[in-house]
């Protein structure tokens, strides 16, 4: 098992220099450097160019030099001073901007996912228990309509009529005193009255897949001889399928867990920005349009970098808990 | 007894040969059993996919949406960028059979009428019950470029009157008066061809790749699947956010559709590529492959010849359902802003008026092109999964 996640490890560091070297490629893809466009920003509003600072700047993040020399800066900077660069727009270190926001999403995303699953499972089961019944119909219904709808316009509709009907404003996360107020006792309480909307949304999501893999999964390991056998041995049957079918069946959630981790980081993008969340998704696209490039690209670099965290986590987990992989591989 | 043995005999030769000459065995033996026995393999999978309800409805859908989207210059009843000034924000015309009498007439709509709300100064329309307007098919109307090949000015359907006395709109209108469905049929043109143009593009580095991984194996494997376990491992929408902003502004919209559609299948690419590694790694040691190299089959033609039509039919199904994503991802990188702008026309262009919640109240048909979207993706799914079912028509 050590030897494993030893390995896993080291394959792990080619892998984030690959990523860290798209990420700088990102930032390097408009036209010019930071520099000139924020000399060029400053001109615009009317401020004095300050020569020294400009000078520090430039060597900051080696402008002007070899491009693998700007990398190294940049990457250097990271790892050894934990700085990510400045952002542009906010001017303000990036690492003041974007952690707060990641926490937030994680926290948004934590909350679907074991929601979803929390629904996903019981009614997988009962699906696959009770194949072609009514409620199985019901079921496959409506994964199927959960699945071909994105979250984003689902958001869509369900602020549509939030708005038409209600005469609610939904979106954001917190009420309107409390976006920059410190964080606080209150400040939580109102999070989650605001949360709720978009964790039902992404739930909601989630869930269709979820319960179709379940099912799909179930229905393959009911028929396999050792259910018969649990069965003869006179089991009962809902002690018996809770206690080795749906243990096997529910392998690909340990396995997609990596991926389901980086969903729940950048998949939630689109429907972040519908909603207006106050997480990564508007950011990043804010930074992305207002060519905020150091900004973007650090958050490209470490939506990647947890992505890569995330995989590993999970094929730790899934070696865990399916020995045929841990002694196999 | 030993006529029907020669007979099942001679079937099951045919059922080798081709088509043509089973048919006629097929016609001899008209018992239920022997003509599964001697069906081809794409009549098996029809066979098994045709009882897929859902799946063969959805197909007929597709198909439609399709003929849609290559025929939008005639279906669409006006040309997408043409505005009505008068039908600012019209809600969809209502069509009607039964006139205010109660007397039933082919479909018509009436004249529309604008006033104006004296305090919001909303446009409101209202039917006019004494002027009605005949729907008419194959209509004369406004001109357009077929496939920019021919002039014509044959619509689909329309009202037999000038544009400026009265226009029909069937999902509305927008805030610039232009027809909602006439923009929704372009929209489907780029909309749908996306998703057809991005899948076969990682169809064909997914098939090489794939193929070279599952059937050489060794280091080529290895490189192959690192890349893919690498390409994996980056989170997609973010990824494709950085990169298609990126392209550049000022590019045609031809380009940049190009551009979008390249940087969709950079990353579907690899799903296709695992498909077919896991045929392959299969495939190899069967023994018709065998066969074939021990009668000096060369390997490309094992490949193409043998092995290839073998799992076709996945691939197919792995296609379909692999589609739905790329529609999807265009959308709603053109609903951000950052794939395609207007004045191209997409469903996800489209849908950017919905973007504002106060305008969305006051016009709330804008929210159709995601309806269509939906239902086109949910149509894929149905189709994929029926064809998938069918895929392997030897199975019980």
């Amino acid at each position: 098992m050590l030897a494993y996640i030893v390995r896993r490890v080291l394959f792990m560091i080619p892998t984030l220099l690959i990523i860290s070297i798209i990420s700088f490629a990102v930032i390097q893809l408009p036209p010019g450097d930071y520099l000139t466009s924020y000399v060029s920003q400053l001109r615009e509003t009317g401020d004095i160019v300050d020569e020294a600072e400009l000078a520090a700047l430039k060597e900051r993040y080696g402008l002007g030099q070899p491009i693998y020399v700007q990398y190294y800066k940049w990457v250097s900077g990271i790892i050894l001073r934990g700085d990510w660069g400045q952002s542009m727009e906010w001017q303000r270190p990036v690492k003041d901007l974007i952690w707060e926001r990641i926490a937030l999403t994680m926290v948004l995303s934590g909350i679907s996912l074991l929601v979803s699953w929390f629904v996903a499972i019981p009614v997988g089961v009962y699906s696959a228990t009770h194949q072609y019944s009514i409620p199985d119909y019901v079921m496959s219904m409506f994964s199927f309509i959960g699945a071909g709808t994105p979250g984003f316009m689902l958001a869509l509709v369900v602020m549509y009529l939030a708005w038409s009907k209600l005469g609610m404003a939904v979106g954001g996360l917190f009420s309107e005193e409390y976006i920059t107020a410190p964080w606080n006792w209150a400040k939580v309480v109102d999070m989650f009255k605001h949360l709720w909307i978009p964790v039902l949304i992404i739930a909601l999501n989630g869930t269709a897949g979820s319960i179709r893999t379940t099912r799909a999964n179930l229905l393959d390991e009911m028929n396999k001889p050792y259910v018969e056998t649990a069965r003869a041995k006179g089991l009962k049957e809902g002690r018996m399928v809770w206690k080795y079918p749906v243990r096997v069946a529910l392998n690909p959630f340990f396995s997609t867990m990596g991926w389901q981790l980086a969903g729940l980081i950048s998949g939630q993008t689109l429907l972040a920005v519908v909603l207006s969340l106050q997480t990564t998704g508007p950011l990043l696209l804010r930074a992305l349009t207002s060519q905020d490039m150091y900004l973007a690209g650090s958050f490209l670099l470490l939506l990647s970098t947890l992505t890569v965290i995330g995989t590993l986590f999970s094929d730790i987990l899934l070696a865990w808990v399916d020995p045929r992989i841990r002694l196999g591989g | 007894m030993a006529k029907p043995d020669n007979d099942t005999l001679l079937a099951q030769d045919a059922a080798e040969k081709g088509a043509a000459l089973q048919e006629a065995v097929t016609e001899e033996l008209p018992l239920e059993e022997e003509e599964i026995y001697v069906a081809s393999y794409w009549k098996l999978m029809w066979w098994k996919f045709r009882r897929h309800k859902m799946a063969l409805v959805s197909a007929v859908f597709v198909i439609l949406l399709y003929l849609v989207a290559i025929f939008c210059e005639a279906v669409a009843p006006y040309d997408p960028e043409e505005y009505f000034l008068k039908y600012k924000m019209a809600p969809p015309t209502k069509i009607h059979v039964r006139d205010a009498e109660g007397r039933f007439h082919l479909p018509f709509v009436y004249k529309i009428d604008r006033t104006q709300d004296p305090e919001t100064y909303r446009d409101i329309y209202n039917e006019d019950t004494s002027t009605r307007y005949p729907i008419t098919f194959f209509v004369r109307g406004s001109e357009y470029e077929m496939w920019g090949l021919w002039k014509s000015d044959l619509h689909l359907f329309g009202l037999p009157v000038p544009q400026d006395e009265q226009g029909v709109f069937l999902l509305g209108a927008d805030r610039l008066g232009r027809d909602l469905f006439t923009r929704m049929c372009y929209g489907a043109r780029i909309s749908l061809s996306v998703g057809l143009v991005g899948v076969l593009l990682s169809v064909t580095v997914g098939i090489v790749l794939g193929g070279v991984s599952g059937y050489y194996g060794g280091r080529a494997d290895t490189i192959i699947q690192r890349v893919i376990e690498f390409i994996r491992t980056m989170p997609h929408i973010p990824l494709w956010m950085a990169l298609s902003a990126a392209v550049p502004k000022d590019w045609p919209i031809v380009r940049v559709y190009f551009g979008i559609t390249l940087l969709l299948s950079l990353i579907s690419w690899t799903g296709m590529a695992r498909v077919v590694r896991g045929r392959f790694l299969a495939m190899r040691e069967e023994d018709f492959v065998l066969a074939a190299r021990l009668a000096g089959s060369g390997e490309m033609r094992i490949i193409l010849r043998h092995m290839l039509p073998s799992f076709f039919s996945h691939i197919i199904a792995s296609l379909t359902l692999s589609i739905p994503g790329m529609i999807l991802s265009e959308t709603g990188l053109s609903y951000l802003g950052l794939g395609l702008r207007a004045p191209a026309i997409s469903w996800g262009v489209l849908l950017k008026d919905a973007q504002n919640l106060r305008s969305l109240v006051l016009v709330p048909w804008v929210l159709l092109p995601a309806l269509a979207v939906i239902l086109t993706v949910m149509a894929f799914n149905f189709v994929g999964d029926g064809l998938r079912d069918a895929a392997d028509p030897y199975a019980r």
